[in-house]
């Protein structure tokens, strides 16, 4: 266990970082680098790390490392940094609240309750999944309805299985993931269950995870009612119709002791309520600049408490950024304020950062409320770029570089997807732009 | 062994009369067949103690009502439980309703009920900001309360073990037979030889009736369900909104539950199995539709759990509580809403009743009213959190990040009773909260398995065949 001891957690802080997952660890990192004497990581669990322990599949780092990782090496390698940058990681520790003005109360299992201030704050709590209460599945409340998250825990960290034969509601990674996880235990998987016309988990995992192991994914269909008193003993699942309502007189049961929920993820902004930040009600999380500071000024907010991310490759870009700013922020550097406002448009749901500045280049990210097969992003009048095939579930990367926003002198820009006519080139099927080389803090 | 009296039914009815009975020098036992008391009807209700003067003082209920109305102060000043006078206010929306209100307020006066004021549309915007416009008058009526009411039935159940009672749980009564003046009562879990037996079976109570062969009713199922909002509404109502009620129902309530969530509900439906606790489409769509006309605010986005609950409603549609043909089998059957209100003052009557059936009541000195409080480490002031976390360490771990349950608080309620994760739940909150148990499952089945030294295999969410994980196949069957 990686765990400073109770004495030495100290009073003050330049930078303490709320959460030790891969966000956390990452902007720990880049604020140390950026000049931050002291920085403290808090973290809850009994090591930092965060859910990447539980992730023993492969298909982390491709982007960041240019390797194939699993979480735990992905998280073990992030870890080992931070010991050597001399970060203070203080684990099984929970902060219990949190203030404008950055003091942070919190218990440690082993010193106790603790007052310490800081002068920048970076959040990082990242996500909880949703749960059966959230979309109100009617029926009985047995054993054996749990969330795609804890049977992962349950069988990669203790040992256990969640059941026998397996339903999964929802297509998001974390249920196609344990798909083939639990199909490899000898665990029969029924099927997948989305109401959605398309999925809602990357491409490659349909293909892995269902694809390669014969099993089904049914569309525009949902589970309409749980059976079983004790036990979860079958589901009735049913197609549902445009507007997604069930069409009962077609409906059937698949008989299972277990249904996995993997209906979405919610960032995690208790703490953040609690100093409020504002938050945006589409993504759930708070509303950041283009350097990831939130509304109070010197608290920064990174990974999926802010938005939920695809991939944990993006998530550690966008903490290196809220890292390297936070750092700055208490060494007296501050880049000129955002002078731009992104406004969501046609077919986006949402754009991270909120605001953009004209002096320097920015990631933004955004995801699109309906698929669209060719489309165009469209940034304002001043940009417009073709992209192949967008879907909810994959997050697009845009650049957006000084050089377009120079002839442009209003304060808002909107961000469209709209649909392209006429036949596509081969030019035109590039959409993926290098990923450009990021600042990984030297050892 | 023989004992005075074995009671059936560890529901509120049951937990209640066994604390009361404790007092006197009196050999009880309570069978229950779930594997915690309150796992029955009494974990699943709307939490309400009622004013007071909903129900008629013609009917038993009514009068039972107001009784154990006053009686819950004391109960909760000795046993800790939560529970809060936070007022209710009946609401008309149309003209036709106000002579409900004035009907209310007269039979709540007539009952001795304090308080009772019919407020205008200028006093209820001050009080209740987030009430429809369309509510052009409200009955207010200040004692009523909200509880928790399965933190209750364990209050009550430990308090009366601390004073004696032997209670037996995961037990079902299979057969009942009179010798003489002695009873055999026969469970899954060994025999009984009581000189009385309670009742207070809940929705079994006819079957119970039957095995001792004294069958005079009907217990008939109806379905109420629940829904709990996001904390995020915490605070919208004050007190518990009630519509203005129907002949068959109170109607969709507004309730500011004790612990600050807001829940809403419930439905009431006739059902023919006693172990129906389906949620439906339609519950959810009847649920919302009406509390939208009453507090425009609440929208079914913000569903976070929902449940249901089963009312044992007799033929009569009134409590069924007194002795039978068989002598020593005495029901306490029926116990619909006002119920939890009701059974403080529900238990002492049955003591009067065992009194005059020949059972002596002598008080015991050494009754000790009162059970160890527990700490719950969200609530104490920073100072006092410091101080207990370095005092004892275990309350320095949260279990539960969503509700801030630390595992002393977890280790506690397993000491005193808690065997299954929904035991748990109910006495920590651990597991209630926004995430529903997708982090706190994995830590509360740790500490449940070290405390009772079981195999995570062995370790349910409510007892029976309710298991959480198997082990692998390369591993075998436990």
């Amino acid at each position: 266990m990686i765990t400073v001891k109770a004495t030495q957690i100290g009073a003050t802080y330049d930078v303490v970082v709320v959460g030790g997952g891969p966000a956390g660890m990452a902007a720990a990192l880049a604020a140390k680098d950026a000049g931050a004497a002291r920085v403290l990581i808090i973290d809850r669990e009994k090591e930092a790390g965060g859910i990447l322990w539980q992730c023993i599949h492969a298909g982390f780092g491709l982007h960041y490392f240019k390797e194939e990782l699993t979480g735990p090496e992905y998280a073990q390698r992030f870890l080992e940094q931070v010991l050597e940058h001399d970060i203070d990681v203080v684990s099984d520790t929970y902060v219990l609240d949190i203030d404008r003005n950055k003091q942070v109360k919190l218990m440690s299992g082993a010193a106790g309750v603790r007052i310490i201030s800081a002068r920048a704050a970076v959040l990082a709590m990242g996500a909880r999944e949703r749960t059966r209460g959230a979309i109100r599945i009617p029926g009985t409340r047995p054993a054996g309805v749990m969330t795609a998250g804890l049977a992962q825990k349950f069988v990669n960290l203790l040992g256990y299985l969640p059941g026998r034969r397996v339903a999964i509601l929802g297509s998001g990674d974390i249920g196609l993931i344990m798909a083939r996880r639990l199909t490899l235990e000898g665990v029969e998987v029924a099927g997948v269950f989305e109401i959605m016309p398309h999925a809602n988990g990357l491409g490659r995992n349909i293909v892995q995870c269902l694809h390669d192991f014969g099993i089904p994914l049914h569309l525009s269909t949902t589970v309409v009612h749980i059976h079983g008193r004790d036990r979860v003993e079958k589901v009735t699942v049913a197609p549902v119709d445009d507007r997604l309502h069930p069409i009962m007189d077609k409906c059937w049961d698949v008989p299972c002791d277990t249904l996995l929920l993997s209906i979405g993820l919610i960032p995690e902004n208790e703490l953040s309520r609690q100093i409020q930040v504002r938050l945006d009600p589409v993504t759930g999380g708070p509303v950041v600049s283009s350097t990831m500071e939130t509304s109070v000024d010197g608290v920064f907010a990174c990974g999926n408490v802010v938005h939920i991310h695809d991939l944990v490759d993006f998530v550690t870009q966008e903490a290196l950024l809220a890292g390297r700013h936070a750092g700055e922020c208490v060494t007296g550097k501050r880049p000129p304020a955002d002078n731009i406002r992104l406004v969501p448009g046609e077919n986006v749901a949402y754009c991270v950062p909120h605001t953009i500045s004209t002096d320097r280049e920015h990631t933004v990210y955004l995801r699109v409320r309906r698929p669209l097969e060719r489309s165009c992003l469209r940034l304002g009048e001043v940009y417009e770029r073709k992209l192949r095939y967008v879907f909810p579930a994959e997050m697009i990367t845009l650049k957006v570089r000084p050089a377009i926003l120079q002839k442009f002198h209003g304060d808002s820009l909107a961000v469209h997807v709209l649909p392209r006519d006429g036949s596509a080139s081969p030019e035109d099927l590039d959409d993926a732009e290098q990923p450009t080389v990021w600042h990984i803090p030297e050892a | 062994m023989l004992y005075d009296v074995v009671i059936i039914g560890g529901g509120v009815i049951g937990c209640a009369l066994a604390r009361e009975l404790m007092r006197y020098r009196v050999h009880a036992v309570l069978v229950e067949k779930e594997s915690e008391v309150g796992f029955g009807i009494s974990k699943a209700n709307s939490g309400i103690i009622h004013g007071g003067h909903h129900a008629s003082p013609t009917t038993l209920k009514g009068r039972l009502e107001w009784d154990g109305n006053q009686m819950w102060d004391q109960l909760c000043a000795e046993l800790g439980f939560g529970f809060k006078r936070i007022g209710e206010l009946t609401v008309a929306v149309d003209e036709a309703q106000l002579a409900t209100l004035a009907k209310l307020q007269q039979q709540g006066a007539d009952k001795g009920v304090p308080g009772l004021e019919i407020w205008l549309p200028e006093r209820i915007r001050h009080e209740e900001p987030n009430l429809s416009a369309a509510v052009i008058a409200a009955l207010h009526a200040p004692t009523t309360a909200v509880i928790n009411p399965y933190e209750a039935c364990f209050a009550l159940a430990e308090n009366a073990c601390r004073n004696g009672l032997e209670l037996v749980t995961a037990s079902a009564v299979t057969a009942l037979t009179a010798t003489g003046d002695t009873w055999t009562v026969q469970t899954t879990r060994g025999s009984f030889h009581p000189r009385f037996v309670i009742n207070a079976a809940g929705l079994y109570a006819d079957r119970i009736a039957e095995l001792a062969g004294v069958r005079s009713f009907t217990i008939h199922p109806r379905k109420g369900e629940e829904y709990l909002l996001d904390r995020r509404l915490a605070g919208i109502v004050k007190q518990i909104i009630f519509p203005c009620p129907t002949p068959v129902s109170k109607g969709i309530l507004v309730i500011p539950t004790y612990d600050g969530t807001i829940m809403v509900g419930p439905t009431a439906e006739s059902v023919d199995d006693r172990e129906d606790l389906t949620t439906s489409l339609a519950g959810a769509e009847a649920v919302f539709a009406a509390v939208e006309g009453v507090v425009p605010g609440i929208s079914e986005r913000d569903c976070i759990a929902e449940f249901a609950g089963l009312r044992a409603v007799a033929d009569s549609e009134d409590f069924v509580i007194g002795p039978t043909a068989k002598r020593g089998f005495i029901n306490v059957a029926g116990i619909q809403s006002p119920g939890l209100t009701a059974a403080p003052a529900i238990a002492r009557m049955v003591c009067d009743l065992l009194r005059s059936e020949g059972l002596p009541l002598q008080l015991k000195p050494d009754f000790t009213a009162s059970v160890p409080k527990p700490l719950h480490f969200a609530s104490l002031s920073t100072a006092e959190q410091i101080e207990l976390a370095a005092r004892e360490p275990r309350y320095g771990h949260i279990a539960c990040r969503c509700e801030t349950v630390s595992e002393g608080e977890v280790v506690d309620a397993i000491h005193r009773g808690a065997r299954t994760l929904d035991g748990i739940k109910f006495r920590t909150r651990a597991g209630m909260g926004r995430c529903q148990g997708g982090f706190c499952t994995a830590r509360c089945m740790e500490l449940l398995a070290r405390e009772l030294g079981v195999p995570y295999t062995a370790i349910t969410k409510r007892g029976g065949g309710s298991w959480i994980v198997c082990r692998r196949q390369d591993e075998g069957e436990a």
